[in-house]
């Protein structure tokens, strides 16, 4: 009966986005040369609208809602609308202000202005940039994600009430044993027998969203949905660690860092300094390394496919997709090495924050 | 540039969605996940330990049966050797009070014996007596039926006399 409910509800979404959106260009794709670095960084990076294939010369994608926080107050439309212009010359007019799109950046003309003019560095110059609260395609692909984990982990919680002794179900019995790991190899050893039960949530949640998002940007059809291997993505769950381990830092975990307890005070004076940048270091650690590691495997990827068009060459496509099979299995390791590394430190993090003086 | 400088819609729909995730997978995932895989193993360690309690407890009644099958054995032997003890008592009465029931019907049998010896001596004699009488009576009238003879006798008795 769930499964129904959940199918219903996916398949309705994809149909309210999708019928608003479907747009063909109008104009052809007139630069015929092949540019590997903007095509990598335009998979890599996020984007307005969800591109899933070209037809006869025309791109095929899934529009989705923009949304700006602008002077005339809150502004929406599809994406549909820029005509798949990521030139900035497409214009459109909503709510008495005019938008364009470059470089899958929403800029807003100043009032009176009917062009974007470019400086020598192709910015805008009679442009401001408004607050984008777009459901981008990684927003998008974020909450497919949430979806596909609700119905997982909340479906195997109900299979664990239907059964008796609590004997783990159908899809419980996958998850299980993942989460049975994530308590006993990540968080009692971390944090210890006796406090890790209240962090439990949040490293359970942050270890399965990081490793669905994970796998997700590896699926080719979802081309692009490189959410794991954003900045943003990543800065934003090393700042929950941050408030986490800052907020349940204990007396003794301040005075290791303010006061090293047991060296002399010369050495005091001179650790503290030390302490308080590895206090931000940590989650800056936390945050480039998923990036990096991520982002780096999809440009790898992408990279040794865009060898056949710079070779422009067949021969070479053979190699390349082996090569790129071959990273790409090395890729599924590191989807779910990633998210324990993240969630380890994390807890790691934690552990140390609440740690009891010996 | 772009790839390093986080976005601020993203960062902003990160938090809103990781937020609600969190709180919606803490409240109906993970406390019922956790919640019954600490509930069974805690299950299964009372289990064990019962188990445990419950084989204690066979080895204790095992041993006492044992103790008491051992004490059983021995009482059997006691009891036996002490029967077995009566018995030799008994038979060995039986065979003394036999044996002096024995001898003293001997003894009975004896002096009977004796008795009707005596007894039949006694007979004999009497009937020797008179029998020895009846002969010499037969034999004297015998001896002195002729004169000759009584003569004869007389001589001889005189013969011996005169010896004398």
């Amino acid at each position: 009966m769930q499964i129904n409910i959940f199918r219903f509800i996916l398949i309705g979404l994809l149909f309210l986005v999708s019928f608003n959106g479907f747009a063909f260009n109008e104009e052809k794709a007139t630069d015929d040369k092949f540019d590997p670095k903007e095509m990598i960084l335009h998979h890599v990076k996020d984007a307005h609208s969800f591109h899933l294939w070209d037809w006869k010369g025309h791109p095929v994608s899934l529009a989705l809602p923009i949304i700006l926080w602008t002077d005339n107050g809150l502004t929406t439309f599809m994406s549909s609308a820029f005509h798949h212009d990521d030139t900035g010359h497409h214009i459109v007019e909503k709510n008495g202000a005019k938008f364009v799109k470059l470089h899958e950046k929403i800029y807003q003309l100043n009032p009176n202005e009917t062009t974007v003019a470019f400086d020598e560095e192709h910015h805008p110059t009679n442009a401001v940039k408004p607050l984008d609260f777009s459901i981008t395609r990684n927003v998008f692909m974020m909450w497919v994600s949430v979806l596909v984990l609700l119905f997982i982990f909340i479906g195997a919680a109900r299979s664990y009430k239907k059964s008796e002794n609590n004997i783990p179900r159908g899809i419980a019995g996958f998850i299980e044993p993942l989460v049975v790991f994530v308590r006993d190899e990540i968080g009692i050893p971390m944090i210890g027998e006796h406090k890790y039960k209240k962090y439990m949530p949040y490293l359970l949640t942050v270890f399965f969203f990081i490793w669905i998002n994970n796998i997700f940007g590896l699926i080719p059809i979802l081309n692009g949905a490189n959410l794991s291997g954003n900045i943003a993505f990543t800065f934003t769950l090393a700042i929950f660690t941050f408030i986490i381990t800052t907020f349940s830092g204990n007396k003794n975990y301040w005075k290791h860092i303010f006061w090293m307890p047991g060296v002399p005070v010369p050495m005091k004076i001179f650790l503290m300094p030390i302490e308080i940048i590895g206090m931000f270091v940590k989650p800056i650690s936390l945050m480039i390394r998923l990036f990096a590691n991520i982002t780096a495997g999809h440009v790898i990827i992408l990279a040794l496919l865009s060898l056949i068009f710079v070779f422009k060459s067949v021969y070479i496509a053979p190699v390349s997709v082996a090569f790129s099979l071959f990273i790409t299995i090395i890729e599924i390791i590191v989807t779910a090495i990633q998210a324990y590394i993240f969630t380890i430190l994390s807890a790691l993090y934690f552990g140390m924050a609440t740690e009891e003086e010996h | 540039m772009d790839l390093i400088t986080p976005g601020f819609g993203l960062v902003f729909w990160t938090a809103v969605t990781f937020l609600l995730l969190l709180v919606i997978l803490k409240k109906f995932a993970w406390k019922p996940i956790l919640g019954a895989v600490s509930e069974r193993e805690d299950s299964i360690k009372n289990a064990l330990l019962e188990a445990d309690k419950a084989r204690q407890e066979m080895e204790n009644l095992k041993s006492d049966n044992e103790k008491i099958l051992k004490e059983a054995r021995t009482e059997r032997d006691a009891m036996m050797k002490e029967a077995r003890d009566i018995k030799n008592n008994i038979v060995e009465d039986a065979k003394e009070e036999a044996k002096a029931q024995a001898n003293k019907l001997m003894e009975q049998a004896k002096v009977a014996i004796q008795n009707e010896k005596t007894a039949a001596i006694a007979d004999i004699k009497t009937q020797v007596a008179s029998l020895s009488i009846d002969i010499a009576e037969k034999v004297v009238k015998e001896e002195l039926s002729s004169e000759n003879k009584q003569l004869k006798l007389v001589e001889d008795m005189l013969k011996d006399i005169k010896l004398n």
